[in-house]
This record gives C-alpha cells, structure tokens and sequence, in this order.
C-alpha cells in the first residue's frame, strides 16, 4: 500500500510555500523601508509637501526651449529644464547613431589605416570616463575658442568662445552670422555649454555603438556577403540589402541599452555649465530644501525618459526581428 | 534540490533586512546622542566646503586649513579635548544639508548663509550657531573690463554657483534695474571659476570672502576688480540638526567661548598662565568661570568643565582664527569690517558665561 507523500515533500506545496515566503519577505521589506522614512521623515518634520511647486522660482535659466523667467513657478522651471534634457537625449541619440554607424562599418573596411582608426577611436574614447570628456571638452576645446573678430570663420558658421553662430534662411533668404557691437548675432545660435554637453555625449556613446555595430555585422556570415557579390551586388547594396537587416536583429537589443545609457548620462550637463533638468532640480532643491520630493520628481522623469526609450526600442526589436511562418 | 536553493537564494535578502534593522536611528534624543556617539567613536566628522582658501581648503602640506577648519577643530578640542581628532568631509553645495539631515556629518562648517527657511523647522530644519563670518555677496570682474557697476551686466553672461543664495541675490537685484542676464551654473566652485578664468563670463558672482579668496590665489591679484555694490546679507555660519538640541547647544557656546576668550584677551599662547592667574585668585570670577575653575559651566552643555582651556589650547581665539586664516597675516588680508567684536564696533558679541 503506497502512503501519501507528506506535505514538506510534496512538489506541488512546497514551490508555492517558498515563493509565498519570499514574497512576503520582500513585501515586508518595503513596507519596512517606507515606514521607516516616513518616521524619519516626520521626527524632522519633512513630511512630504508639493506647494513648492507653484512658488516663483526666482532664478533664471540661461537658456531654454520654453519661455521661462524668474517669476514662473517652480514647476515651471523643472519643466523647462526637463524640455532642456529631452533635446539634449534626442539630438545626441541621433549624433551617436549615425557617428557610431560610420566608426562601426569602418571595422569592415578593406583600408588598413580607417581599419585602425576605427579601433583606436573606440579603445580611447570608451576607455576614459564620459565626465572627464565633458571637462575637456568644455574647459579646453570649447572655452579655448577664441572671440570676436579672431573667432573661427567657416562660410556659414563661426565658432566663438561665446558660442556657435550658424548661417540659416531668415525672412530675406540666407543670412550669414554677423559680427555686430555686442558680439555675434546669426538665426542659429547655439551656447557652447549646449555644443560641449552634445559633442561630448555623441563622441564618447559614438564608440560603444560602434562596437554593438561591429559586433552586428560580424554576426552575419561570411557566406552572405560572398553569395550577394557572386550575384553581383555592389558593396554598398550587399550592406543595405542583406547585411544590415539581418545585423540589425542583433544591434537592436544592444542598442537599446546604449541608448538609456545615455538618457542618464545626460544629467552630467552641469559639469559643463548646461541647465538640465538635473541643474534645475538642484538649484531647487537648494531653495526649497525639499529634498525627498525633488529626488522623487527627478526620479520620475528620468524613470518615463527611459521607459519611452525601452518601449520604442522593443518595438522596433519587433519590426526587425525574423519573422518565422 | 530546488527548494533549498531557492531558500540559499533569499538568504541575502534575510541579511539585508537584519542590517536594516540597525539603521533606525529615529528615537530618543533627550540628552545629546550625537555627543555620546562622538565620544564613542573618537573623532568629530566635519562638513567643509575644502576649495574655498582661507575657509576650508587643503594646504601644501597635506593639512587642512582655515577659518571654517578652525572651528571643525575648536569643537573637537571641546568634545574630545583635541583638536586634532576631526575627520573632514568635502561637501557640495547642494550635498551639504542631506550630508547634515543623514547624520554622515555631525557639523556643516561650510560656508552656509543663515535663512529662515533653512532655519525653520517646515524648511531644512537646522540648528545654526552664532555667525562666525559676516560676509555679502558681491560681483568680479577683470581689472580691464567696460563693467563699472551692476547695471552694465545687463545681457551679460555671469558665473554662478549652483544652489547658492548670491544666485537669487543677483536676479533680484537686476530685476529691480528691470535688467536681465544670463546665468551659467557650475557646480562646484572651481569649474565655476576656471569657466570664469576661460573667458567664458563677464563677471563672477558669489560671496565676497570667496572672491577675496579666489583673487589672492591669482599670480597678480590687482587683474581682477571686485564691483563695490554689495548685493546681500551673507552671515555665515556653523549648523546642525534640529533634532538634538543639547548638541546644537555646545557647538554654539564653543564659538561663543571663542569670541569671549579674544574680549578677556585669552591666546593660545597665553591661557595656560591665565589658568594658572586664574587658578591663583579668586577675585578673577568670570576667567574663573569660562576657564571652568569654578562652576560648572562645562557639565551643564555635557562638556568637560575646562572645555575653553582646551578650545583656545587648539586653535586660539576668533580674532587669532581671523587673522591667520582671512585677516592680516594670511594672504585674502580681508579687514575685520563687521567681524570685529561688538565692543570694537563689530557684531560679534558672547553672551556672559554664567
């Protein structure tokens, strides 16, 4: 006669009595962890208040997508710094891709020298920490630009200490930067605090792109590129025909993690003198003194910042995934 | 055996919870546990600015040194009956008050205007002791500039340091002149600087004791010109948690006991033969009583009784402490101005120790 398995054997219990368990841990962890601040935080007096955000915030910003002056509230000012972040990440998304595209496929090239520059481009730029490269890219290349009359003149663009100067169609057609009585004046200005945070964020995110690239096309096999030449594919058309489809299943996964990676890195911009939401934040949370509430607000944005990228990046996983019947 | 690794699996997560468990330190407070953890540990954790030359900065040998330093040391000497046993935290303005509120630092030695709202209990909710340094924002320029005053800066980009008060000093004094300008933030005090020293700027603006400070570190301090507008009330001074009164107590009577021992002309080199006067007659009652041979002043703060001997045995008085750091005999050569006694004409001024 079989006896019936005892419970603490049994493989249908015992699963579900240690998951149940951990879970409960971890529930009990955070109901401590939030109990605890909350006692904290009332013992001095913190407790959690938004009506700092509809206060004047007193400050200005040295630029900003949105109208923003001393007047406007709080909130306000995160806004516009968050609006300030939200350019940052897309126009240095956009540099590093197409950047780091280029360096990667110049590891397949068949010249020997763009072969190796490549290479010693990614083993610098990726081998030195991103805010050294903003402080130098600040502090000596942009603030070592000269001004005024002696400041570099390219047809269409100049680049001063004060900032760049870019030639755009104005309402009487093309205009050209114009050096007046109190500087430059063009359509298209951009600070240098602005041009250092996004050269240094597209040229250091350029080099581990080009490696996830590298890594891609190298993925594809060898058969693929020879099959495409024997029938007469131009290199060109083997690479956008047949490589880069199947290489793009194995860069977008990677790519996404590039790309949040820089979402965050784009809070180092005070380094630089650049009003981000991050540098915003701080001047507030310095006037305010409602740390907890900042932290939670930055915490929030740079959290959807991020979520929004993974979304459309596994989207766009989806799309170029195989698709197999 | 699945379940048994599973069980391996969550033991961190047991240990993290067991070391949680010690990280509650909300309770109490009646006497000073700030106190008894300093004794209990040995050494006072200090918060300093350590870029600011003549406040916290560190010297070529190693040492940190300044006006600031100096009472990081006076509390030290009062607490632990020396100077010496101070460990120093560099803070940003923007880590100082959670450094503070955390307890990773016992005291901010940092520069720090007193507000209200950094006072106040609804707002950063800190103890602050007497004003050790008056000072007031102002604005430097190169000694070769066009700005002659603040209504030049109108349009002109300025450097500033993120988070500090000359900030908001700055935007409301331009708006009256219904001026405006633009603002670069740094966030320490040497990018803003150095962004200053690139060219980047017109002017420079922050507390006139930095610029002092930033000017004599220049190979010729007469290059740059600080603008005689003083824009705002700056008064500088040490602070600690609300939360712990009787702390917040002895580190203000030790900077009281430094502005009494320099009014009763006490040095550190002379107040072992003052003891020693003092010790002798008794018709000298109040020495007696600051220098803890009678009475127990001491005690009544949870203090050694003789915690002012011990004080100025370590860093001297406050004008001693002045002129070393930020008077004559340092390079800033900043004049007493308001920080002279209230019996000189200043504003500094103890209470009576009785």
């Amino acid at each position: 006669m079989q006896t019936p398995t005892p419970w603490w054997r049994d493989r249908r219990v015992v699963p579900w009595l240690v998951q149940g368990g951990v879970g409960l841990l971890v529930l009990v962890l955070i109901a401590f962890l939030l109990s605890n601040l909350v006692r904290n935080l009332t013992a001095t007096g913190l407790l959690l208040s938004w009506r700092w955000l509809g206060q004047p915030a007193g400050f200005e910003l040295s630029q900003s997508l949105l109208p923003f002056s001393a007047s406007m509230p709080y909130g306000r000012a995160l806004l516009a710094g968050l609006a300030n972040t939200l350019q940052v990440i897309l126009l240095s998304l956009l540099g590093a891709s197409l950047l780091g595209l280029l360096i990667g496929l110049c590891a397949f090239s068949s010249n020997a020298l763009l072969r190796g520059l490549a290479r010693a481009y990614v083993e610098v730029i990726r081998n030195i920490p991103l805010l050294l490269q903003l402080l130098f890219w600040y502090f000596v290349v942009f603030l070592g630009l000269p001004d005024r009359d002696a400041a570099l003149q390219l047809p269409g663009v100049v680049l001063a200490k004060s900032g760049l100067y870019l030639g755009w169609f104005g309402p009487s057609g093309w205009q050209t930067p114009q050096l007046l009585e109190g500087g430059w004046q063009a359509p298209l200005q951009i600070s240098v605090e602005f041009a250092a945070l996004l050269t240094g964020l597209v040229t250091h995110f350029a080099a581990f792109i080009a490696e996830v690239v590298r890594g891609g096309i190298a993925s594809v096999p060898r058969g693929q590129w020879e099959a495409a030449s024997s029938l007469g594919l131009h290199w060109s058309a083997t690479l956008r025909h047949i490589v880069l489809p199947q290489a793009l299943r194995v860069i977008v996964p990677a790519l996404t993690n590039q790309y949040i990676g820089l979402a965050k890195a784009s809070s180092l911009a005070l380094a630089c003198g650049f009003t981000d939401l991050y540098a915003v934040a701080e001047t507030t949370l310095n006037q305010t003194g409602r740390a907890v509430e900042v932290f939670l607000v930055l915490l929030a944005a740079y959290l959807s910042i991020d979520l929004v990228i993974s979304l459309v990046m596994n989207g766009l996983n989806r799309l170029v995934q195989l698709r197999e019947r | 055996m699945p379940s048994l690794r599973r069980l391996i699996a969550a033991s961190p997560l047991l240990l993290l919870l067991s070391l949680l468990g010690c990280a509650d330190e909300s309770g109490g407070g009646i006497s000073s546990e700030k106190l008894s953890l300093i004794r209990g540990r040995g050494q006072l954790v200090c918060g300093v600015d350590g870029q600011v030359p003549g406040f916290s900065s560190v010297s070529t040998d190693g040492r940190y040194a300044g006006l600031d330093v100096d009472i990081c040391r006076a509390v030290a000497a009062a607490v632990l009956g020396d100077g010496e046993k101070v460990q120093f935290q560099n803070l940003t303005a923007t880590q100082r008050f959670p450094a503070l509120a955390s307890g990773q630092v016992d005291l901010l030695s940092r520069n720090t205007t007193v507000t209200l709202s950094r006072d106040a209990p609804g707002g950063n909710a800190l103890s602050f002791a007497p004003v050790v340094f008056h000072d007031g924002a102002g604005v430097m320029v190169p000694a070769g500039s066009p700005i002659r005053s603040l209504r030049d800066l109108g349009g002109q980009p300025v450097c500033l340091l993120s988070g500090a008060t000359t900030e908001l000093e700055l935007t409301d004094e331009l708006r009256k002149l219904s001026l405006t300008f633009t603002p670069l933030k740094f966030s320490t005090i040497e990018e803003m600087f150095g962004a200053y020293k690139g060219g980047r700027c017109a002017a420079v603006s922050i507390d006139r004791s930095a610029l002092a400070a930033q000017r004599s570190t220049e190979d010729d301090p007469a290059s740059q010109r600080l603008l005689s507008e003083v824009l705002s009330k700056e008064p500088l001074a040490p602070a600690t948690v609300q939360a712990d009164p009787a702390w917040a107590d002895a580190v203000r009577w030790v900077v009281y006991a430094l502005f009494e021992a320099e009014e009763q002309g006490i040095t550190q080199a002379n107040v072992q033969q003052k003891l020693a006067e003092a010790k002798a007659d008794p018709k000298l009652a109040d020495r007696r009583r600051l220098l803890g041979v009678e009475g127990n002043l001491g005690s009544q703060l949870g203090l050694p009784d003789d915690f002012v001997v011990q004080v100025i045995s370590a860093v001297g008085n406050y004008g001693e402490i002045y002129s070393r750091n930020v008077g004559e005999d340092s390079r800033l050569k900043i004049e007493r101005g308001p920080n002279r006694l209230a019996r000189d004409g200043g504003l500094l001024m103890a209470p009576p120790f009785r």
